[in-house]
Formats: structure tokens, sequence, C-alpha cells
């Protein structure tokens, strides 16, 4: 059997994503075997900073009865040396059972696929892909609500936001009316946007959270980076005027929630945080299962 | 009396469409492409055959076509097929002892791999990896099989 990559939510269609989904929830169930992957030895393949992913990953395998394996930071390793990623991967291939990685290159995740003797996940590749994100993010959706038949909004920079692009792109697959609210110049970039209406997904353009805010079901919010802007003044204005407040949220829909893929700077006011509305933290936690799931999913 | 004027464009045509004994002669090129298609076969100066190029020769079909004639080399199909990138109406003829032997269309293929250079710099082909750059070839044009970047127009300024 050809060996199993998770390199890009693209490769898969809706039924892959509910196994994964449904299998995620049996783990949070506590409905599995807690051996099931011992003896299985993970590489953790870091070359940006991460706490989430990277964390989550090495409790996944933890939780299954593997080990996890990584080379710290990225100056302690050989591709500081000037080693390419090519030669890395073939070489940890021989020391692990998979390798999860994340790279500041679009496409590393597929040329370690390409090269890889073992299975490759890619915890995201620079501008590119985040799989697992996009899966959790799914998952958390559906703890709450049916994925059919929902209006969610995209808030923030969908221009660059790596986790809007996945997502938006997963949801296609479902019956979701997309909302996307972006300041200007940071909107989903036109291309997307064509690709999901072509693939029949109602898609409305806004660019004032107020006009979202009381039809939506999820408010998917991204952060919106200050180097985007030319000054701090400019940056300030917008970043204000799109953030999740308590008082914005009066009037939502009851079963509202709101995600982050975190980490968050200023888009959410940390007031919001005990309101029965805010569901980061949980999304956050609800990385574990999505990943073991994962991690069964091409280590058995 | 022989016409003068259709004399010289006779004498042109004929050195333009001089025959080859053996080799490749790319025919109905899209006007202005020649250059191209040499480069997309990877042909440079230092090659050792005899090459030819002729642009904006009068045609019935096209009004103006191009053409190339490669001396001494047949062109595989995967070689041919990368024509069709930028000029899907070219007709491929490999010459045997002054005969035409085999006459094709040519064919876009589904992958093109190491021929286009991806624009996205934050692209991992764009490194010293060592891999050729790779594009699915989809109907709106070139998608990098590694960073999804899709070149969807002058796929010739991209060419490596």
């Amino acid at each position: 059997m050809a060996t199993q990559h998770i390199i890009s939510i693209g490769d898969f269609d809706r039924n892959e994503i509910d196994r994964v989904l449904d299998h995620a929830r049996q783990i949070d169930e506590n409905k599995y075997d807690r051996n099931a992957l011992h003896g299985r030895i993970l590489a953790v393949l870091f070359f940006e900073p991460s706490t989430r992913t990277r964390m989550s990953f090495e409790s996944a395998i933890a939780r299954l009865g593997g080990t996890s394996l990584s080379v710290g930071s990225v100056e302690a390793c050989s591709m500081a040396k000037g080693e390419t990623l090519a030669d890395t991967i073939r070489v940890v291939s021989g020391y692990a059972d998979a390798i999860v990685i994340r790279h500041p290159k679009e496409g590393a995740a597929r040329l370690a696929a390409e090269f890889a003797t073992v299975p490759v996940i890619n915890a995201g590749d620079g501008a590119g892909q985040h799989p697992s994100q996009t899966l959790l993010d799914l998952y958390t959706i559906r703890q709450s609500m049916p994925i059919d038949g929902i209006d969610v909004a995209l808030v923030g920079d969908l221009r660059y936001g790596r986790t809007a692009h996945s997502l938006a792109f997963a949801l296609s697959l479902y019956n979701v009316r997309l909302h996307t609210v972006s300041p200007k110049g940071l909107e989903l970039p036109a291309p997307m946007l064509a690709e999901l209406r072509e693939k029949g997904m109602e898609i409305v353009e806004h660019d004032d959270i107020n006009d979202v805010v009381h039809s939506v079901d999820v408010l998917y919010v991204t952060r919106i980076q200050r180097e985007r802007f030319p000054d701090s003044a400019s940056y300030f204005n917008v970043a204000s005027s799109y953030r999740i407040t308590p008082e914005l949220l009066l009037g939502a829909r009851k079963h509202l929630i709101v995600l982050h893929p975190l980490p968050r700077v200023d888009e959410i006011d940390p007031r919001v945080d005990d309101s029965p509305h805010a569901r980061y933290f949980e999304q956050s936690r609800n990385g574990v299962p999505v990943r073991m799931a994962m991690l069964m999913k091409v280590l058995q | 009396m022989k016409n003068p004027e259709k004399a010289e464009s006779a004498e042109n045509e004929g050195l333009l469409v001089r025959r080859i004994r053996n080799g490749t002669v790319i025919d109905h090129i899209d006007s202005g492409e020649a250059l191209n298609v040499v480069k997309i076969l990877g042909i440079t100066g230092t090659t050792q055959e005899a090459l030819s190029i002729a642009t904006n020769v009068q045609s019935r079909e096209m009004g103006r076509k191009d053409i190339v004639k490669l001396a001494n080399r047949e062109l595989s199909k995967e070689e041919v097929d990368r024509i069709a990138l930028i000029s899907p109406s070219a007709t491929i003829n490999i010459v045997r002892d002054f005969k035409v032997c085999e006459k094709k269309g040519v064919e876009t293929p589904s992958l093109i791999v190491g021929i286009v250079k991806c624009p996205n710099p934050g692209c991992i082909s764009n490194t010293n990896e060592p891999i050729a750059s790779k594009f699915r070839v989809t109907g709106k044009g070139l998608r990098c099989i590694y960073c999804d970047w899709v070149i969807s127009r002058d796929i010739t300024s991209h060419i490596i």
C-alpha cells in the first residue's frame, strides 16, 4: 500500500473529512486504545516557531502510547549547515515512523512527502496549507452544530491567512453560506473567491462586521497583522473596527460560536472569554483528539 | 515572362522551407512563437545541430505561421507536447531521408516538469532543493503542485 500523507485539505473529500472527525469524537469520548501506537516514533520537524500545533502533536502521539523525537531549535539542526530539506527528510525517515513538518516555504510538506519513506503530515508550510488546523476548526464547529446549512463569517486578514483559506475550501464541501469580512486590501484573493463560487458556494462579501454579526452561526476571527499596514495609526484604526467585544455580540444568535486559530492579539476582547459564544480555547484543546485521529489514519 | 517579385518570393520561400534530410519539422506554430518553441524545447545557442527558424511565413490556413526545423534530431512525444502550452495548433513532422515518416499534432500534457519556474518567491521549488518545478495543467492554467500558485497567462515569460 502506498504511504499515506496528509499534506493539504484539498486532498480530502467530504467523506474522508467526516471519517477523521467521527474518529476524533470517539477519541474525545475516551473510546480509543491507549496503546494503539505503542512503540511508534513521530519525528517532529518544526523549522518555524509553534506552541499549539507542536505541543498538541506531541501530546497526541503520547496519548496513543507512542513517542516523539524533535531536533530542538532550527539553529541546532543540520539545515543550519546548509543541508537540503530533501536530505533531512531522507535521514529522518530512517529514525521515525512518521514525520510532522512545519516549514516557512510553501510546498515544503509536498516536497517532504516526495522524499520520505514514512508518512508525512503537514503542520503548516509558509502561507500555504495547514490541514490539521482546518480539521480541528471543522471539528469544533461540528461539536456545536451540524456543518450543513449554516452561515460562517471569516473575519480579519483573509488575504494572507492560511487558516482562513483552508477552512473556506473545506467548507465548500458542505452546504455553507460564507461571509467574508475584511479590511480593504486584505480580502480573500480573487482567484480563490472565483474557485469557491465555481464549486457552488454562496459567498457574501462585507467590510463592516456589524453587517454580519447578527446573522451568522460561526464567527471565525483571524489576526490582522500590524506589518500589513504602513503605520501603527492606520493599523489600530482598522484593527479596532474588527475587534470582537461583548457589546458587538449583543443580539447575536444564541448559538453563535466565536473561533480563532490563536494566538490572538487584539482581535478578541478578553471579556468575551467568559461568554457562552467563546469557543477558541476549546478549539485549541480539540487539536489533540483531531491530531490523534490523523496520526492513527497515517500510522495504522 | 517570369514575374520577378513572384520569383523572389518563391526563392525566399524555398530558402525558408528547404527540406532537411533527417530530423524534426515543427510546423503551424502560432505566428511569433517560434523562438519560444525553441526555448521550451531547451534548445540553446550551443546546440550542435542545424536549427532553422522561420517566422511570419504565409500560410493558407493560418494567415501567418512560424516554422522550426531541427536537423538530425527526432523529438520525443514528451518534448513536443510541451509546445502545446504555447502553440496548440503546431504539427510535428519527423523526417527520415527527406521523407515525412510521422506527422502528429501536439497534445497538452497533464504535468509539466522542469520547464516553467514558479512565480511564487515563497515556493519551495525556488530554493536549492534537488527538485524540478512541477505544474499540473488545468483549465485555468498551470498550477504549481508544491504551492498551488496558478499561472493563467503569459506562460512563456515563466519558462526557465
